[in-house]
């Protein structure tokens, strides 16, 4: 769990996600919907994301686990998509977000060595995440922003290649003051 | 032209209006934020509830021995043990007319019992909870129970519900009509209607959504037996406005006696705003158990209990000339209240949604009438631009429909008729009196952003790939700023709903910011940070923000409505002005000149035209702090508070253009690009305002193309999860394209307009409006939401609706 053994007997009914909050204490993994639709309970699952509230606790014996709270330490300094996600405001109520992190962070990760995933391919990417707040726009430039970074191995900078979003910044130039 | 007052921000440390980083966000994007999920007292008992399965029943019979045996089970309660506890009540009734509500103690209208005892009135009525040591314990308890029902006839549609012989669902409201309302002249907009060179009509259905915030509600209630105290933990948008009502109008308890948390609250878009009963069950369970209550919905249950929105059947009439001046406009609506009225669902159906239907334009006459119906269905309230988009979606979808009936362009009919920006403020005549705006500037910068002159070439070159494209155009008005009192109190609430903040120097300069407003995810630490640092010309990394703790934070409302930059931000600034005005006389005493020699600039006083004679912010907090030397007139430390009540509401507005895709051969529908100038004024923080226009016109989109709560004719809830009801995923969107116009509010001392919500107001219309222009030449004049391929796949093979 997070790198670290975690060792106890689990209900054949229990769902993994009950075992992370309720057993673990680890509440950053959150439950939305009970369906598997929402994806706010998602972990990696021996580096793959899964939704945890659709897997039996049994059946992730001897996998490595990783929640949010493995992504960092506490108060600790950002990841790079979570940096990203930050510079992008891809969070309002922030509910979806751990979820999202989790899901985004595979992305990120297995596409680090190639070509930068498109605008549609993360969106794509992000079907299994619902968000109410953001409509998903500041995650998606996040991501894109998270790819270039890890690609320049400059965090904190994107590089002029990134196509910028297809967004046009609030002007405040051209906004007239009556 | 009367003159625009408000005010431009402050410019002390120029961080107003700046996009800073939320400070929130490092710890959403470490999952470190604490929801009620994830509170877990010492000693917590768990509490499921007992929702109906039926739609409308008298209860014959309730038995629960068989589930308080069950292991784990602490308690089974019913409506029998809950006889002293008071109906939740409803506080915004519509103003001015008769309005018929189940009753309430206190002589207002009850909404509805913490449990229902005789009569079910809509799926998922509580009927009873189980508390127990888990979570799963309680769950599994609840099947334990046994119900006899004897089932009653069951209405769902408030047109039904109005009709002879339809179900009743309250002794104590004939009909089922909870209120008759209108504003407006309907002689003046009749006579409009009869002499007129055109009119044209729809039949309108905005149909039933469900708000769908990604975190359900939950409630933590802890009875302190000692000293009798309670403390409720609830997702909730307003808990100053909750405390009131839990305590003094539901528990019958003293205001004191009760503390309301709200901690990190996962989206609300609304619903979170209103009174459920397991806030007081929570409550009173703690206290007979003697143990902290925890209760955590489901998402069937969120949708099975918390408020939807929207749900009008309307029949609207436009009149114009032939040269496209538009001479008036009148709405019959049904509005579908749902099975009890909740906290603020008749305004929200009523005023909210019928003084806005003019718009941007300037019309003679208008006139709307709403039959406001009780059903067999979940309660209505609000939803992200709740009432106001109701009402764009029928002017818009008119505007189009008389555009078409004359063979203008849409652009140009709209251009014609928006208020001239000479007549602010402007009375619509149906009751609002917009404070500013230059409509025209917001119209055509929206409309040469979107490319709109290209549109017949796209059309053309999107038919060569068996694609049919649309253009839709709308804009609005969004009354926002909830508001000056007095007013609200003339529109039927039952309330004060003015915004109030603290500011507390601490002696090592410091500065902790309260605020009664509650943030359901719209960055309040980043931006009251700002507004604070702005006007006192300090440093935004020293401002702390406390909110949403009753015991912390200064009275009052809550967030909703987009009213927290223009209500609650207001209240820092003046409250920081106070500060200032203080620092400035007790600079007097501290640099030893006359107070009208004293300058307070970047966060210090100085000397008029000696600036060597000097006192940083920090230096005047601590000699505050000190206390030494002050003249009696000046109170020691630095700790001020402001209740700002405005003058009036304020009415951002925008106008959007949708572009969509129609696949010739499966119907469905793509929104291929959006355009959208908002104008809320004088923003904070572009980088957040941003995100909510973002989100809002996402959320707009849904209700277009795939939201809709269904109900059978038993009325069952058949979209009742994620997987039978459809939200906007990140496929389903493009990016958008975003502009402004900044028109500020005289209203408050920031000049600005609500934001949060207001880009939530016109994208369905223009969805709906693109895809009719795409299959205009079909004959197509109308196609109720939401725009399923299926629905519109009939239509290209010239089905009727």
């Amino acid at each position: 769990m997070n790198g670290r053994p975690e060792q106890f007997t689990a209900q054949p009914n229990e769902l993994l996600v009950e075992r992370l909050r309720d057993g673990l204490g680890l509440t950053g993994t959150k439950v939305g919907c009970d369906t598997g639709q929402c994806g706010t309970c998602v972990v990696r699952l021996d580096g793959r994301s899964v939704k945890s509230c659709l897997v039996l606790t049994a059946s992730a014996a001897g996998a490595e686990v990783a929640t949010i709270e493995g992504e960092t330490t506490r108060g600790g300094e950002l990841t790079g998509l979570q940096e990203a996600l930050r510079q992008e405001h891809g969070t309002q109520c922030g509910f979806c977000t751990p979820g999202m992190v989790m899901a985004l962070g595979e992305l990120v990760d297995a596409t680090a060595g190639g070509e930068a995933p498109t605008e549609p391919e993360i969106r794509e990417w992000l079907t299994g995440n619902l968000c109410r707040c953001t409509g998903y726009h500041s995650v998606v430039r996040g991501v894109q922003r998270a790819c270039a970074a890890a690609r320049a191995e400059a965090p904190a900078t994107v590089p002029a290649t990134v196509p910028e979003p297809a967004v046009v910044a609030a002007s405040t130039a051209a906004g007239q003051e009556v | 032209m009367t003159a625009v007052t408000g005010e431009a921000p402050a410019t002390g440390s120029g961080v107003l209006g700046q996009p800073l980083d939320s400070r929130e966000d490092p710890q959403l994007l470490r999952g470190e934020a604490t929801y009620v999920a994830d509170i877990d007292l010492p000693g917590t008992a768990h509490m499921a509830i007992l929702g109906s399965p039926v739609a409308h029943a008298k209860i014959l019979s309730i038995e629960t021995k068989a589930a308080e045996q069950l292991p784990g089970v602490l308690k089974v309660a019913t409506a029998a043990d809950f006889t002293d506890v008071m109906p939740l009540p409803c506080i915004w009734i519509p103003g001015g007319v008769e309005s018929h509500f189940p009753p309430h103690p206190y002589g207002l209208p009850g909404a509805r019992p913490v449990l229902t005892g005789d009569t079910v009135r809509h799926v998922g009525d509580p009927i009873a909870v189980v508390v127990a040591e888990t979570p799963r314990q309680a769950t599994a308890a609840l099947a334990a129970i046994a119900v006899e029902y004897e089932p009653l006839p069951v209405v769902t549609r408030a047109d039904e519900a109005l009709a002879e012989g339809a179900p009743q669902l309250h002794e104590a409201v004939p009909g089922n009509l909870n209120a008759y309302w209108t504003c407006g002249d309907k002689d003046r907009t009749d006579a409009a209607i009869a002499e007129a060179e055109v009119t044209v009509e729809l039949d309108l259905v905005n149909q039933r959504t469900i708000n769908s915030p990604i975190e359900p509600r939950g409630a933590v209630g802890d009875h302190n037996a000692a000293t009798g105290e309670y403390t409720l933990y609830a997702s909730t948008q307003g808990p100053h406005n909750h405390r009131f009502l839990l305590s003094a109008l539901v528990l019958g308890i003293p205001f004191n006696k009760l503390r309301v948390i709200a901690p990190t609250v996962g989206g609300s878009f609304g619903t979170k705003g209103y009174l459920y009963p397991d806030m007081a069950l929570v409550l009173l369970l703690s206290k007979e158990l003697g143990r902290p209550v925890k209760w955590v919905d489901t998402r069937t249950g969120l949708m099975n209990s918390t408020v939807q929105g929207r749900d009008h059947r309307q029949h609207v009439t436009l009149a114009g000339t032939r040269d496209g001046r538009i001479t008036a406009v009148r709405c019959t609506s049904y509005a579908n209240l749902g099975a009890y009225p909740s906290t603020i669902g008749p305004g929200v159906a009523t005023a909210l949604m019928g003084r806005s239907i003019s718009g941007m334009y300037d019309i003679d006459a208008a006139f709307c009438e709403v039959y406001a119906a009780f059903t067999n269905t979940v309660s209505l309230g609000a939803q992200r631009g709740s009432g106001r988009a109701e009402a764009a979606f029928l002017m818009e979808r008119l505007v189009d429909r008389y555009a078409s009936e004359i063979g203008m362009d849409p652009a140009a009919v709209r251009r014609k008729n928006l208020v001239p920006k000479e007549k602010f403020p402007y009375d619509n005549g149906l009751g609002w009196t917009y404070d500013s705006g230059n409509y025209q500037l917001n119209f055509d910068k929206a409309i040469e952003l979107s490319g709109y002159a290209d549109m017949p070439a796209r059309k053309a070159e999107a038919r060569t790939r068996g694609k049919r494209l649309g253009v839709g155009l709308a804009t609005y008005v969004a009354i926002c700023g909830v508001g000056p009192s007095t007013r609200m109190s003339q529109e039927g609430m039952l309330g004060g709903t003015w915004e109030s903040a603290n500011i507390r120097v601490h002696p090592t300069g410091e500065v902790t910011v309260t605020v009664g407003s509650a943030s359901t995810g719209q960055s309040h630490g980043t931006v009251f940070a700002q507004v604070a640092a702005d006007e006192l010309g300090i440093d935004p990394d020293t401002v702390q923000v406390l909110e949403g703790d009753t015991q912390k934070a200064p009275y009052g409302q809550g967030t909703y409505g987009s009213r927290s930059y223009s209500m609650a931000a207001p209240a820092v600034a003046l409250t920081a002005r106070k500060i200032k005005s203080k620092l400035i006389r007790a600079g007097a005493v501290f640099l030893g000149v006359p107070e009208d020699k004293v300058v307070y600039e970047g966060g210090r006083v100085h000397e008029d035209g000696n600036e060597q004679n000097t006192k940083t912010f920090a230096e005047l907090a601590m000699s505050m702090w000190y206390g030494w030397g002050l003249p009696a007139e000046i109170e020691p430390a630095l700790d001020e508070t402001t209740h700002f009540d405005p003058p009036d509401f304020n009415y951002p507005f925008g106008t959007h253009v949708a572009v969509v895709e129609i696949d010739e051969l499966t119907g469905e529908t793509e929104v291929v690009s959006y355009t959208a100038v908002d104008d809320a004024g004088h923003i904070g923080n572009p980088k957040i305002v941003l995100g909510q226009i973002e989100g809002s016109i996402t959320h707009g989109l849904g209700q277009a193309l795939m939201e809709a709560a269904v109900y059978d004719e038993q009325g069952l809830l058949i979209s009742s999860d994620l997987t039978s009801y459809a939200l906007p995923r990140a496929a389903d969107v493009p990016f958008f394209t975003l502009d402004k116009t900044v028109t500020p509010s005289p209203h408050n001392p920031l000049g600005a307009k609500g934001a949060g919500e207001i880009a939530t107001v016109p994208p369905a219309a223009a969805v709906v409006n693109a895809v009719v222009d795409a299959l205009a030449d079909l004959g197509v004049q109308h196609i109720d939401m939401p725009l399923t391929p299926e629905k519109v796949w009939r239509r290209l093979r010239g089905e009727a609706q």
